[in-house]
């Protein structure tokens, strides 16, 4: 066990992965000489070699779709945009080509797309993006979303190991904020499953990604104050959800509140409230509430960030009401 | 064919629901217009309700002890009685019509099983309806179930809970139409009907402990001055005031007064009518929050708390700002009458912009009251008593009293409540004791 942050377990992940097989490499925007915007590939260049560690031109079209040509190939590429907010510029490579090849041709494109996603770090409308409702929708691609070290790790190696396109949601606020304990050994973290980081009967909360820590402060403080019980599930993967475990929960409560950093319409909120409704009525003692980021962009200001987008405040605000019911 | 539903009234403004006391007449009864068809009991009030139709009482949907929101309806007259009778006689076949053409004839053909009906208009949750069915559990055995969510609605745990109950042999008050409680007068505050409910017993074990379910006055009165506080930043101000002329002014005329009017002259319309000039001079007093709105009314009427048997109730002069010292007098006896009979109406207790509590009945010096929503100040007035007072620099026996003025400090600050509650006193002190009836 080693205690590292969370883009240390990123980092580890990709590391122990191409050292593993040789068909894992990465590209991206300066992920080479300069060691990736964020550090993530610092040292992997003079490790293993610029064949493997490979600075693109400024394109992120060229960037997904070099890397899906290399998995048709047999290649494991590991694509990262430098800001998630950037992967529109190769939306076609992905929702197109990656998505489809397999259904079109029976080929597999094992390919992993790393998005440097969300605010909370005063980056302004450009460099704070939520992309995963974006490819949400579209059928062929994974999504996975870690918030602590160990997922980060261990959702790495199943993205690699898996033999679709994955995006893989990694976020920026919680890079260096978040410590956590990581087995040296290898290990996945399996795609599709959820994880329950606290028990409760009274609501089930589901969150992903940057929200997990503030709904557990919410519903530890809510606990002590109120002594209302949230069931606090990180969903870790939105594309395949966790079904089963979030209709467990809903049975369990009967009452649900979905956060996510995402802006609320059409964000995968909305889907998981759909699911609940479709298959877990008669369990609903309350209205599926969702908490998410306004419907705008994110604002560079510090106060209007804060004012847009989630945190523990809002959220012991909404379970508060949810308790009331 | 005229069926005529019979509808919860609507009480007064803030009132949302109300508890069907007694029904004064069965299915099947005739009823002429006007006359008293049920006793409904509402959070500040209870009340006989006239009918509103002549005709036949064809249906009761909800019952005694039920608790439905303002216009649900309860029931239907039909005053077709031709119609009514053939009703009856085919309500035990199913319709020949259409349902659409004939609603007199399905609505009497569904009177049996109306119990099973939802008739409160509470909601249920996906869930509770579930655990309800999967439990056995009637419409009308869950529409007893308190509720303690928003708009008591049942939650899961209340249902948990009434099962848990249920299976040990207990059986909520509530869900019992025959134990209606008493509401006959007596000296006796009711505050509630005695119950008995094992899980309470068991920690509070007969004779030493009395368990009592709270009345709707009482559930209501908490309700609101829990809100009240919520809602109000409460700033008290306490001024003291010199009451000699006055009750010099009232012994003098006291004989005089009664002879002309016929009741007897109290220290209210003095009080009365110096807030009345107070307001006039402080308008802002005399308003209500919404939002961020500031609703300033240019009309004063004034509510005087009274205790009565079944709790607190809240009259209201209306149009105070009209009537002079008589007029007071008059308006203050007639409310106290008809509370004390109980035969006001709803009109007499809601619309109020300001309110007097004179506590000092009870030999209270000081208090601070709770300001009645969505008022934004009440004056409470403490016992006159003598007492030792300065005057012109020498010391005299004076008869003195505490006011208090309570106010909303989301609008109104120290400085205005003082001012306000300064010209009352000094309204008071100053009284034209020239005035003779």
């Amino acid at each position: 066990m080693a205690t590292m942050t969370y883009i240390e377990a990123i980092s580890r992940g990709m590391w122990e992965e191409m050292d593993r097989d040789a068909s894992v490499f990465v590209l991206g925007e300066d992920v080479g000489a300069y060691g990736g915007a964020f550090k993530a590939t610092k040292g992997f260049l003079q490790h293993f070699g610029e064949e493997r560690v490979i600075d693109t031109p400024l394109s992120e079209a060229a960037i997904l779709g070099a890397a899906a040509g290399a998995a048709l190939v047999g290649m494991r590429p590991i694509a990262e945009m430098q800001f998630a907010d950037f992967v529109t510029c190769g939306f076609n490579q992905l929702v197109s080509n990656a998505a489809k090849i397999h259904y079109r041709w029976r080929l597999p494109v094992p390919l992993v797309v790393r998005l440097p996603s969300g605010g909370y770090i005063h980056g302004g409308p450009y460099h704070s993006v939520s992309p995963e409702a974006w490819f949400f929708h579209v059928p062929g691609l994974k999504i996975v979303a870690p918030s602590t070290p160990y997922d980060a790790k261990g959702l790495m190696k199943a993205a690699i190991r898996d033999n679709n396109p994955v995006l893989y949601l990694e976020f920026k606020y919680l890079y260096r904020r978040v410590k956590g304990e990581v087995p040296e050994s290898d290990y996945v973290v399996e795609i599709g499953k959820g994880a329950v980081r606290r028990e409760g009967t009274d609501i089930a909360l589901f969150s992903y990604g940057s929200t997990v820590q503030f709904a557990l402060n919410a519903a530890n403080q809510l606990a002590v104050e109120e002594g209302v019980e949230a069931k606090v599930v990180d969903l870790r993967s939105l594309q395949p959800l966790d079904t089963s475990l979030i209709l467990e929960s809903v049975a369990e409560t009967g009452k649900v509140l979905i956060v996510h950093e995402d802006n609320l319409t059409g964000g995968v909120g909305g889907e998981i409230t759909a699911l609940i409704a479709d298959q877990a009525f008669e369990f609903l003692d309350a209205p599926v509430r969702r908490l998410a980021a306004l419907d705008v962009p994110v604002p560079f200001a510090p106060p209007l960030e804060e004012y847009v987008l989630p945190d523990q405040t809002k959220i012991i605000g909404a379970l508060r009401e949810l308790s009331r019911f | 064919m005229a069926n005529v539903e019979i509808v919860m009234p609507q009480m007064g403004e803030s009132i949302t629901e109300g508890t069907i006391l007694k029904w004064h007449k069965k299915v099947g009864d005739q009823v002429k217009k006007d006359e008293v068809l049920l006793e409904i009991s509402t959070d500040k009030v209870d009340s006989e309700i006239p009918s509103p139709a002549s005709g036949l009482l064809v249906q009761i949907t909800v019952e005694e002890q039920k608790t439905v929101p303002v216009r649900a309806v309860i029931g239907y007259i039909e005053t077709d009685l031709s119609a009514a009778a053939g009703a009856e006689q085919t309500s035990a076949a199913p319709a020949s019509a259409t349902v659409t053409e004939a609603p007199a004839v399905t609505r009497v053909a569904t009177a049996a099983p109306a119990s099973e009906k939802r008739v409160s208009g509470r909601f249920y949750s996906p869930l509770v309806m579930s655990i309800a069915q999967a439990e056995g559990i009637s419409m009308t055995e869950l529409e007893a179930v308190t509720g303690t969510g928003a708009n008591e609605r049942v939650t899961k745990k209340d249902i948990l809970a009434y099962l848990e109950a249920r299976k040990a042999g207990a059986s909520r008050p509530v869900a019992e139409p025959s134990t209606t409680p008493t509401r006959t007068s007596t000296s006796t505050l009711n505050i509630g009907t005695p119950v008995e409910i094992p899980e309470l017993r068991k920690k509070y074990p007969a004779p030493a402990h009395e368990v009592l379910q709270m009345s709707n006055v009482l559930q209501k009165m908490a309700q609101h001055m829990v809100n009240s506080v919520r809602t109000s930043p409460h700033v008290a101000a306490v001024h003291e005031v010199d009451m000699t002329a006055i009750v010099r002014h009232r012994l003098e005329h006291a004989a005089q007064f009664e002879k002309n009017e016929g009741f007897k002259l109290t220290f209210t319309p003095y009080i009365v009518e110096a807030v009345v000039k107070a307001i006039k001079k402080y308008p802002l007093i005399n308003s209500s929050v919404e939002g961020d709105m500031i609703i300033r009314k240019t009309y004063i009427n004034l509510g005087l708390a009274v205790a009565s048997e079944n709790g607190l109730i809240v009259p209201v002069i209306k149009h105070a700002e009209e009537k002079g010292f008589v007029g007071f007098a008059r308006a203050v006896n007639d409310l106290a009458v008809r509370t004390r009979n109980r035969k006001f109406s709803p009109e007499d207790i809601q619309g109020g912009t300001f309110t007097i509590s004179n506590y000092g009945v009870f030999g209270t010096l000081i208090g601070t009251p709770i300001i009645s929503q969505p008022q934004v100040a009440i004056l409470g007035t403490g016992a006159i008593t003598k007492r030792v007072a300065v005057l012109n620099d020498a010391i005299a026996i004076r008869s003195m009293a505490f006011f208090t003025l309570s106010f909303d400090h989301r609008i109104l600050d120290g400085a205005l409540g003082g001012m306000f509650l300064d010209t009352v006193v000094k309204n008071l002190e100053n009284f034209d004791t020239n005035m003779k009836f």
